[in-house]
């Protein structure tokens, strides 16, 4: 018996919107476009802070525009989405065994948050904003 | 014995139909199958085998999720038919061979892809210090054991495969469940074969065509859990990496 | 076939991926009370300056922009293959020498500080 097997093409433009898992994925990988962007925002404070407190003024002053505002929020948003979805399976890539049981996932993502809730709180009060 | 009574339900079902023997794109037929509530998709298919259409083609054989070759698309999701309950299903239950892979016929995907791809990363023991029969047995604690049992757990059913989009995009991706299978082994403290695994694996059509999409463990079975498995590859992988560079600089 | 050196960048994609996850969050609410006109007072010209200033300072701002950056553009580059830009090689190469370009801004930022 002859084989004629039928091939069917995946689009490689469109095929995320098959499942929700794929979009669920889309966004997380989509997060790479604000937090890169945000870091480009860093470096150039950064350039600004070297150049002198004119400049550096002038830097704080451009983020008081509504685009700037708006770009935050988004950015916040998606950097907060890429956390969880960090911390969410952090455990998969190293499993901890302690004498016989592996540790089970929910230990390693729940002091992945909790570590992160410290820090946060740390540089808030750091930062001076309490 | 009292028989016990099952209510009954018409299902309607939708299946892709492909023959290759006919010229032609596969198409979908409905079928209105009398059945119990209490089936599941492959008792749909097996009634509609026997009653209505002999010429339907499916793979199946253990009816209980364990020789893992009842995968297919139901509903758009890669599934064991003996294990999607028709309870589940309420509507129009539609039925495609496995996704990202060639359609044989009806609702067979080939797999010969996968089978050529398990070869390739040698997933079977390749013992570290060969041991003489009166030797006696490689001896394991349970400590050992559950470094690695939970991806010995794999039925080889592809529906990995099918969820997994890395794979449809790149179909070289050696993929989650052949990695996984080989990283089985790497765990296993009898094995001494990771170098020669990491032949297939540490290349850019093995683990690294893996970007952490995480659907091959959302629709395993069996809980095998491949996108940790790839992680983890990936991980020492890359220490491997940092290793082999570092070392040779440092040897120079 | 010959093993992928996809490691090398796969390292900082992790690492950054771990710090990104961390702190940038709060980093962006600190930039945010900046952008209502209230900057919290690390964020004053003289305190960051002097943060910028400090060894340690320095090399906290470097490990984080850092590895921002590569772990952004490693991100970025499979984005751009998921959503259909074919050009695999074309793509790692333009995010890779824009990571490695910035990081060197970076550094010659940080020791005129
Ligand atoms: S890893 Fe899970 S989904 Fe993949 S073939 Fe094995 S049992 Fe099936
Ligand atoms: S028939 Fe064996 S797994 Fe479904």
């Amino acid at each position: 018996m002859s084989r004629n097997p039928y091939v069917r093409e995946v689009s490689p433009t469109t095929w995320f919107f098959r499942m929700p898992r794929y979009m669920r994925y889309m966004a997380r990988e989509v997060t790479s476009i604000f937090i890169g962007i945000f870091t480009v925002i860093m470096l150039v404070g950064l350039a600004r802070l070297s150049e002198g407190q004119v400049e550096y003024e002038n830097f704080l002053a451009a983020l008081r525009s509504p685009v700037s505002l708006v770009f935050l929020l988004l950015a916040l948003a998606f950097a907060l989405y890429n956390s969880f979805t960090w911390f969410n399976v952090a455990p998969k890539a190293m499993p901890i065994q302690v004498g016989e049981e592996l540790m089970p996932d929910m230990v390693v993502a729940g002091s992945h948050y909790v570590l992160w809730v410290i820090l946060s709180v740390f540089v808030l009060f750091w930062a001076g904003v309490f | 014995m009292m028989d016990v009574q099952l209510a009954e339900r018409q299902a309607e079902l939708e299946v892709l139909r492909y023959n290759p023997e006919i010229a032609g794109e596969p198409k979908f037929e409905r079928y209105s199958v009398p059945c119990k509530t209490e089936w599941c998709v492959l008792d749909a298919l097996n009634y509609l085998k026997d009653n209505v259409d002999p010429t339907l083609t499916y793979r199946w054989s253990c009816h209980m999720q364990v020789c893992g070759s009842c995968g297919m698309m139901i509903n758009g999701e890669p599934k064991l038919a003996c294990k999607a309950m028709l309870r589940d299903y309420p509507g129009v239950i539609r039925i495609e061979p496995l996704a990202h892979f060639p359609v044989e016929r009806d609702l067979v995907a080939v797999a010969d892809d996968f089978i050529a791809k398990l070869k390739r990363v040698k997933p079977y023991l390749i013992p570290s210090d060969k041991r003489s029969l009166e030797e006696g047995e490689y001896r394991q604690t349970p400590a050992q054991l559950k470094r690695y049992r939970q991806f010995a757990m794999c039925i080889n059913c592809m529906l990995c495969y099918a969820a997994c989009p890395e794979y449809g995009l790149h179909p070289k991706f050696i993929g989650p469940a052949a990695i996984s299978l080989a990283h089985r082994y790497n765990r296993d403290s009898r094995d001494g074969g990771r170098d020669e695994r990491q032949e297939e694996l540490a290349t850019n059509e093995g683990v690294w065509e893996c970007t952490f999409v995480g659907a091959c463990s959302e629709v395993c079975p069996k809980h095998v859990d491949p996108a940790a498995a790839l992680q983890q590859v990936k991980v020492a992988s890359t220490v491997d990496w940092y290793l082999e560079h570092f070392m040779s600089w440092v040897k120079k | 076939m010959a093993k992928s050196n996809k490691p090398i960048i796969w390292g900082t994609f992790a690492a950054g991926g771990e710090v990104v996850s961390l702190i940038t969050p709060v980093i962006i609410v600190l930039i945010l009370f900046a952008a209502i006109g209230r900057p919290p007072s690390a964020l004053g010209y003289e305190q960051l300056h002097a943060f910028a200033a400090w060894w340690f300072g320095k090399l906290v701002i470097f490990g984080i922009v850092f590895l921002s950056l590569w772990s952004q553009a490693h991100r970025l580059r499979i984005t751009c293959f998921d959503f259909g830009l074919r050009a695999d090689g074309l793509v790692a190469t333009v995010f890779y020498v824009l990571a490695g370009a910035a990081s060197l801004w970076l550094i010659l930022i940080l020791s005129s500080i």
